[in-house]
C-alpha cells in the first residue's frame, strides 16, 4: 500500500508500479476557487454537472444551497466557496457542481470553474503547513504540479465534519 | 432491460449463501415455534418430536453441505437426542430442562446465522452445549433402564401374638410405600376385614411391588421391621406376572396416552393446513421488490410528465384525454398490485415477542400471559424492518417495568398473570399496533420529580397536563429506574423508539393509569412510497400535501384574520378559531405573496388537530412518489415540517411537508 503524505518520500518503483495497476490513484480533478486551485481524488468524482435549478431547503446551514434532481436522483449541493468561508459570488454558466459520492453518500459540491485532471506523483505531494486557518482541516495535502500549487482537498472531512462545524461557528 | 424478453442475467443470480440464510432462519423459526407451543401443553407429541426431528434433519445437512460445522455437528446432537426421544417414548423427561437446552442451542445457531450474515468467522464454542446434550441424553438412558425396575414378591408372617395383624399389615405398607413405585398386597381388605386377620395368619400377608431399591434395601427394611416373624423376599422377572400384578395402573396409562393422542389429533390437522399452504407461496429476494417499486415511483413520474406535458398545453386533442384516462387507470392498478406484494402479515414480527417474554419472565420470576391480535394485519415489509426493534423494545419495558411480581398483584387484587396484549388494525391510511399492559402504570410524580432533576422540565409543575407528563418518558437521557439492569435503566431506550418511529413517518402516544396499566399506541402510515399529494406553490418553492389531511380551502380577507398579543394569527372558520401559518415566513421564502387577499388558505387537519396555511397558490392534485431527503442532509439535521421530497411532472422538486411538524409549534 501506498504510504501517502506521511513524509513526502516514497519508493518511486514502487509507486509507479502501483499507480500502472491502479489508473485512478494519484489523479486529481482541479477546480479554481477565487485565486486557489483546489484538487479532489478522481475517484470519489462520479459526474461533473452544469449549474442548474436548486430547490431550496429550510433551517440548514448557509453553505447547504438546497438539492437538485440529477435524473430522478435527489442530490444535496455545498457551495464550497462559503464552506471555506469566502465571499458568495453569483453563479453563472461556467459554475459547475461535482457531483461526489464516499461511503453511499453523494454530494455535489458548487465550484466557480472546473480545470483538468491531473496526475500528481507522491513525491510532489506534501503535508499543508501548520496554519490557524480554519480551512485546513479540509486541506489534506499539497500537491505541486508543474511551478503551480493545488490544495488536495480531504473529502472525506469534508463530508463528515459537520457537527463540529456548527458547533464552532455557534461559539 | 433491453428489447426482447429475455430476463436480464443481474436479476435471477441469487447467491447460494443467500439462499442458505433465509431457509435455516425459517427453519430455526420454525423449530422455535414448535418448541414453544410444545412448552405450553408441557408435553411433547408425537408429532412435534418429528417435526423437530425432521427440522434438525435438514439443518444438519444444509449446514454440513456448506461447511458451517459448528452448527452441523450441533444438529447432529440433538437430531440424535430427539431421535432418541422419538423411538422411547420416555415417561420422565423433564420437558422443561429438554425446552431450555434445546432453546438455547436455537440460540447458539442464531448467533452463527447472523455471522454468516455479516460476512465473519463462524467462530462460536459450543462444546459446553454438546455436553448438557449428551448429559440429558444419559440420564434418559438411565432412567429408562431404571423403568426396568425389579419387582418383589414378599411373604411376611407376623409373630404369633402380636394380635391385630391387619393393623401392623396395614402401617407395613404405610412405610414400604414409600421405597415402592408400586404395590400391591394381598388380603386387600386389611384396614376393615374381620377375615383378613385370619389370612394373614394362615397365609402370611402378601405384598407385589415394584421398586428401584435394590434387594438388599428391602432386605434391610422389612429386617428391622417390628413384629415381623420371619419374610421371604422373591425377585419377580418373570414379564407376564409383573404385568398381571400391575394390572389396575395401566389402565391409567392408558388414558393419558389416549389425551395425547387427542392432542396429537388437532395438532396434526394444523400441520398439514401450514403444509399446503407453502406450496402456494413463492419467495422473493427484497433486492427485487425494491427494484420493481423504484421502477413502479419512475413509472408515475413518466407517466406524469406525459400527461402534463408542456408541449401538450394549447393543443386541442380528442383521443388523447381517453387514452390518457386508460393509462392512469392501468398504471394505478398495477401500483396497488406491486404495494400489495410488499405486504407482509405482522405475525412473524409479534410471535417473535412470544420467546421475548418467556425468558424474561422466567429471569424475572414474573408470570406474564402474552395475547395476539389481529396478527394478520399487513404492514410494508420495508416498515416492519424498522419497527421490530422498537416493538421488542416496548415490550421488555413493559415486562421489566410495568408488571409486578406475583404476589404483589395478588396483593392488589389482581390475577396473578399479567396479561400484555399486542394488537394490530387497520384504520384508513394507517396501522395502529397497540401494546398493551394490566402492569402498574406509569407514576406522574416519579416522573415529574426525574425530569426536575435531569433538568428536562420546561413548563412549570403544576401546569403540566397528564398528557404531557406522560410524553416526558420518550425524552432522551429519561428514565426513572434506580439502577442499570441486564434489560433496562439506562434512559436509552424511549428515544430510539421514538426515533425508529418517526422514520417510518409513524406518531407514538401513551396512554397510562395507576395501577391498572399502560396503552402505548403505535400509529404507522400503510405504506411509505406513494401518496396522494396535493401540489402548492409559495415564491418559487414548490410543496405538497398529503390530500388526506386536507379538509377544506378557501381565500381569506385580510381583515377576517385576528391576531393575539404575541403576534400569532388566526382566523375564524364557522365560530371556530384556527391558528395560521404563512408557510413563506415560516420557511423563509423569498418572492411570495404576503397579502392575504392574493394568496389561498389551505385547512389541514391531523389527529384532530386543525391548521390554516397560507400559500400562493393551488398547483393541483397529482399521485406522488416520496422520495427521501438525501441522507447527507438527514444527518445533518432534522428538519422540522419536511417528510420527504418529490418530483413533479415538469422536473422541480417539491418538498412534502408533514403537518404534524408544522402544527407542534
Amino acid at each position: 500500500m501506498m504510504k501517502k503524505g506521511d513524509d513526502g518520500m516514497s519508493n518511486t518503483v514502487e509507486d509507479l508500479l502501483e499507480m500502472e495497476e491502479d489508473t485512478q490513484k494519484g489523479r486529481f480533478l482541479t477546480f479554481a476557487l477565487g485565486k486557489e486551485t483546489y484538487g479532489i481524488e478522481i475517484v470519489y468524482v462520479t459526474e461533473i454537472i452544469g449549474i442548474q435549478a436548486i430547490t431550496v431547503l429550510p433551517e440548514l446551514p448557509e453553505y447547504i444551497k438546497g438539492i437538485i434532481n440529477l435524473r430522478g436522483k435527489i442530490i444535496p449541493v455545498m457551495d464550497v466557496r462559503l464552506r471555506f468561508k469566502k465571499e458568495f459570488q453569483e453563479y453563472n454558466d461556467r459554475t459547475c457542481i461535482v457531483v461526489i459520492e464516499i461511503n453511499d453518500l453523494s454530494i455535489g459540491l458548487i465550484v466557480d470553474s472546473v480545470s483538468e485532471v491531473l496526475s500528481i506523483l507522491d513525491k510532489d505531494i506534501a503535508p499543508p503547513p501548520q496554519l490557524n486557518g480554519q480551512n485546513n482541516k479540509y486541506i489534506k495535502n499539497i500537491g505541486k504540479a508543474g511551478n503551480e500549487v493545488k490544495l488536495l482537498l480531504d473529502c472525506e472531512r469534508l463530508l463528515t465534519d459537520n457537527e463540529l462545524n456548527d458547533l464552532c461557528e455557534v461559539l | 432491460m433491453k428489447e426482447g424478453y429475455r430476463v436480464s442475467e443481474q436479476y435471477t443470480e441469487e447467491p447460494l449463501v443467500d439462499v442458505f440464510v433465509f431457509e435455516i432462519s425459517q427453519q430455526i423459526e420454525q423449530l422455535e415455534k414448535l418448541i414453544l407451543t410444545n412448552e405450553e401443553e408441557s408435553c411433547y407429541s408425537e408429532d412435534s418430536l418429528n417435526g423437530i426431528f425432521r427440522i434438525m434433519h435438514t439443518i444438519k445437512g444444509s449446514s454440513a453441505m456448506m461447511a458451517y460445522n459448528s452448527i452441523s455437528s450441533l444438529a447432529h446432537a440433538m437430531e440424535d437426542l430427539f431421535s432418541y426421544l422419538r423411538e422411547n417414548k420416555s415417561e420422565n423427561v423433564d420437558c422443561e430442562v429438554l425446552s431450555d437446552l434445546i432453546l438455547e442451542c436455537i440460540d447458539f445457531m442464531k448467533i452463527e446465522v447472523e455471522k454468516i450474515k455479516n460476512g465473519d468467522q463462524l467462530d462460536g464454542e459450543c462444546h459446553s452445549l454438546h455436553e448438557r446434550i449428551s448429559c440429558f441424553l444419559k440420564c434418559l438412558k438411565n432412567g429408562d433402564s431404571v423403568l426396568d425396575i425389579s419387582a418383589y414378591k414378599i411373604i411376611i408372617h407376623f409373630e404369633e401374638d402380636c394380635e391385630m395383624e391387619n393393623m401392623r399389615a396395614y402401617s407395613l405398607i404405610h412405610n414400604v410405600s414409600r421405597m415402592a413405585n408400586e404395590i400391591h398386597y394381598s388380603p386387600e381388605n386389611i384396614e376393615s376385614g374381620e377375615n383378613s386377620i385370619e389370612l394373614i395368619r394362615k397365609n402370611g400377608f402378601i405384598i407385589n411391588m415394584k421398586t428401584e431399591a435394590k434387594y438388599e434395601e428391602v432386605n434391610e427394611f422389612f429386617y428391622h421391621s417390628d413384629f415381623i416373624k420371619e419374610f421371604t423376599i422373591d425377585q419377580v422377572s418373570d414379564d407376564k406376572e409383573i404385568e398381571s400384578l400391575l394390572s389396575i395402573p395401566e389402565t391409567a396409562d392408558r388414558e393419558v396416552s389416549d389425551i395425547c393422542r387427542k392432542e396429537e389429533k388437532t395438532s396434526e390437522n394444523k400441520e398439514d393446513h401450514s403444509t399446503s399452504m407453502q406450496q402456494n407461496i413463492i419467495s422473493v429476494g427484497v433486492g427485487k421488490l425494491d427494484k420493481l417499486m423504484d421502477l413502479m415511483g419512475e413509472l408515475v413520474i413518466a407517466e406524469e410528465m406525459v400527461i402534463q406535458n408542456s408541449d401538450l398545453r394549447n393543443l386541442v386533442l380528442d383521443n388523447f384525454p381517453k387514452a390518457a384516462r386508460q393509462l392512469r387507470k392501468i398504471t394505478a392498478e398495477m401500483q396497488d398490485m406491486v404495494m400489495s406484494i410488499r405486504m407482509v402479515p405482522l405475525s412473524a414480527t409479534f410471535h417473535k415477542m412470544h420467546r421475548l417474554v418467556r425468558d424474561m419472565s422466567k429471569k424475572l420470576s414474573k408470570e406474564i400471559n402474552l395475547e395476539i391480535i389481529g396478527e394478520e394485519t399487513e404492514v410494508d415489509k420495508k416498515i416492519i424492518e424498522y419497527i421490530s426493534d422498537p416493538l421488542m423494545h416496548l415490550v421488555r419495558n413493559a415486562v421489566d417495568h410495568g408488571f409486578e411480581c406475583p404476589d404483589e398483584r395478588e396483593f392488589e387484587g389482581k390475577n396473578r398473570i399479567g396479561t400484555l396484549t399486542l394488537e394490530a388494525k387497520n384504520t384508513g391510511g394507517d396501522v395502529l399496533i397497540i401494546i398493551k399492559d394490566d402492569g402498574k402504570g406509569l407514576n406522574k410524580s416519579k416522573i415529574l420529580e426525574k425530569a426536575k432533576i435531569s433538568g428536562l422540565l420546561n413548563k412549570p409543575e403544576e401546569e403540566m397536563l397528564d398528557k404531557e407528563i406522560y410524553n416526558l418518558v420518550f425524552l432522551p437521557g429519561f428514565s426513572t429506574k434506580e439502577d442499570v439492569s441486564e434489560f433496562s435503566g439506562r434512559g436509552v431506550g424511549m428515544d430510539v423508539v421514538t426515533k425508529n418511529i418517526e422514520m417510518v413517518g409513524g406518531t407514538i402516544s401513551l396512554v397510562s393509569i395507576e395501577n391498572e396499566g399502560t396503552t402505548i399506541t403505535l400509529k404507522i402510515p400503510l405504506t411509505l412510497a406513494i401518496i396522494d399529494g396535493m401540489n402548492i406553490k409559495v415564491g418559487n418553492s414548490y410543496y405538497t400535501f398529503p390530500t388526506v389531511l386536507v379538509k377544506e380551502f378557501f381565500k381569506a380577507r385580510q381583515q377576517d384574520v385576528i391576531a393575539d398579543p404575541d403576534n400569532n394569527e388566526m382566523i375564524m372558520v364557522r365560530g371556530r378559531c384556527y391558528p395560521i401559518i404563512r408557510l413563506y415566513e415560516y420557511y423563509g421564502v423569498e418572492n411570495a405573496k404576503t397579502n392575504f387577499d392574493e394568496g389561498i388558505i389551505i385547512m389541514l387537519e391531523r389527529d384532530e388537530q386543525i391548521i390554516c396555511i397560507f400559500v400562493d397558490e393551488l398547483l393541483g392534485q397529482q399521485q406522488v412518489v416520496v422520495k427521501v431527503l438525501p441522507e447527507y442532509i438527514r444527518k445533518l439535521k432534522k428538519i422540522k415540517g419536511l417528510t420527504g421530497c418529490t418530483l413533479l411532472g415538469d422536473g422541480n422538486i417539491s418538498l412534502i411537508l408533514d403537518i404534524t411538524g408544522l402544527i407542534s409549534d
